[in-house]
């Protein structure tokens, strides 16, 4: 759906240039939820705005739908971007207009008729549920209605793509969910494609298929979010993970054991298999939970636990090459003194 | 003293509808011509709409360049251009030519004021939601503007209300040129404090509009 093809953008601040992407190449499937996560500064707004030619990149190619939208003109390229709907962290609707006009406004810009602006913007009003407040003013609304004014807004042409920038950055939790599931379920129920942009590694592992985490400008690692979630390769990816699932043990506590300690990471149906009691059952070691976890990435479980063993000493390796032959991912936290 | 303000009302009543004839006129024109002379200034600007340095230098040095000549001095330099408009150069309607002038700079700067004040997100918005330029100035510059818009005309009608003191050089008349020619000259202090109490009242029924109307169109 969409294809990124070595996409590089430089800023020029005071004579200075400054990377804001570069030599980005990205394939965003049809239909999928695609997360790209960075730290402010990252480049990932940049990337995103490239994605609609806000920002017209320094060189590379950018595909959307098999059209290379670096290569249109004025008037082609505003046709396109009727087709690509944007959200946006502070929302941005027209303070001057109501909610049912804000929605207008992309209709019109569509060039649609009266009657068919007023269906599509009450069906749109349905789909977001916002129909009691039509005639209200933006200033009238909370941030997660305002939010939603932008999403019907964006979704008004019936786009192929929808971009979020920071969307749910400036909610509270709450609304941030309730957010995260109507994109959800928009990504659903019309099959459009979402890329969104965030700092916040919850929002990836609620609702994204697949991710990317950028730096300075690059991606560093890309793939399917339960993958990276069990197996980040790079050390910024697991700090952005840690910041989702915490797993140390606090230090003190690790100090203390005597026995040692194991940590083991269950992926998808293992988890839900009983390879720790079996554990039990067939050495002769004692078992201590110390830390334990199941997190739902994408309704597919991923479990960790951090346990201590306690035994005969070749009764515990004996016992740690069993869980190696079950589970590939075990980390030997703290070996026994 | 009650007498002596009975005697000049009829001249004063005069001299009030010379006043409101000019800072109408004017005002008016300024609206016609210096809102998209200040929308040129905006949308030409680095990054915007229709980014265009050569005319935001031509437009913004034009602005300037009326902006800096006294008003006294434009009136009497724009005698050439007054004769040409309005056949005469002297009267209310002569003077108008040269209100309308001075005003449609400094109109024009104070809806480009307003205009910057817009988040440019909410052009962005706009911009990815694939409007045309035309269509974002008609429905987002322009609502969005529209408390400040408002407020600048509040100001512009206020300072043309001032500039047309000046205008007794071209026997334009009005209100200051009233004050000055019976109060200040013959030193009449009540024709001057009467004048003046009129002048005050005018400019706060001015101000008092303006807010309300600035209020009334403010949805933020």
């Amino acid at each position: 759906m969409i294809e990124i093809n070595d996409v590089t953008k430089l800023y020029k601040v005071k004579g200075k240039e400054i990377v804001g992407v570069k030599n980005v190449s990205l394939t965003i499937e049809k239909g999928e939820i695609f997360g790209i996560v960075g730290y402010s500064g990252a480049g990932k707004s940049s990337l995103l705005r490239c994605l609609n030619l806000l920002e017209k990149p320094t060189s590379g190619e950018i595909k959307i739908d098999g059209i290379s939208i670096t290569k249109l003109g004025k008037k082609e390229l505003r046709e396109e971007r009727l087709k690509i709907g944007m959200i946006f962290q502070h929302f941005y609707l027209i303070s001057a207009k109501t909610v049912f006009e804000n929605i207008a406004f992309a209709l019109k810009a569509a060039g649609k008729t009266k009657e068919e602006i007023t269906s599509k913007t009450n069906e749109l009003l349905k789909l977001v549920g916002l129909e009691n407040q039509k005639d209200q003013y933006p200033s009238q609304l909370s941030g997660g209605q305002k939010q939603r004014v932008g999403i019907a807004r964006a979704l008004a042409n019936d786009p192929k793509v929808l971009l979020c920038d920071e969307a749910t950055s400036a909610l509270d939790p709450n609304t941030t969910k309730s957010i995260l599931s109507l994109l959800k379920s928009i990504n659903k129920k019309l099959g459009i494609t979402i890329v969104l942009i965030t700092h916040e590694m919850e929002v990836v592992k609620e609702i994204c298929h697949r991710m990317a985490i950028m730096q300075d400008g690059e991606i560093i690692e890309s793939g399917d979010v339960y993958n990276i979630f069990a197996n980040p390769e790079k050390e910024l990816t697991k700090t952005f993970i840690s910041s989702v699932i915490q797993m140390d043990l606090p230090e003190p506590l690790l100090k203390n054991r005597k026995g040692t300690v194991i940590k083991i990471q269950f992926k998808g149906a293992i988890a839900e298999e009983a390879v720790v009691s079996e554990l039990f059952q067939n050495f002769r070691v004692k078992g201590n939970i110390l830390h334990g976890k199941i997190e739902y990435i994408q309704d597919t479980p991923l479990g960790i636990f951090i346990m201590e063993l306690v035994g005969e000493e070749a009764e515990v390796k004996r016992a740690i090459s069993y869980i190696e032959s079950r589970i590939e991912n075990l980390e030997v936290v703290k070996q026994v003194a | 003293m009650l007498d002596s303000i009975l005697n000049i009302l009829p001249d004063l009543n005069k001299a009030f509808f010379e006043t409101l004839y000019m800072v109408a006129i004017s005002l008016g024109v300024s609206l016609v011509v210096g809102l998209p002379l200040g929308i040129i200034l905006f949308v030409t600007d680095k990054g915007l709409l229709f980014e265009n340095a050569w005319i935001k230098q031509i437009a913004g040095i034009l602005v300037n360049l009326i902006r800096s000549v006294p008003f006294i001095i434009l009136l009497v330099a724009l005698l050439p251009l007054t004769q040409l408009i309005t056949g005469t150069t002297i009267g209310p309607t002569a003077a108008s030519v040269s209100l309308s002038v001075a005003a449609i700079p400094f109109f024009a700067r104070l809806v480009e004021t307003s205009l910057r004040e817009i988040d440019k997100g909410v052009i962005e918005a706009a911009v990815a939601v694939g409007a045309t330029p035309w269509m974002i100035i008609r429905e987002v510059l322009l609502p969005e503007a529209k408390p400040g818009i408002v407020q600048a005309i509040t100001v512009t009608a206020i300072s043309l209300l001032g500039y047309s003191a000046m205008a007794g050089i071209v026997g334009g008349g009005g209100i200051g040129d009233f004050a000055i020619r019976f109060g200040y000259y013959r030193y009449d202090n009540t024709i001057m404090l009467t004048t003046v109490i009129l002048l005050i009242v005018i400019v706060q029924l001015m101000q008092v509009i303006g807010d309300g109307a600035a209020k009334a169109v403010n949805k933020r």
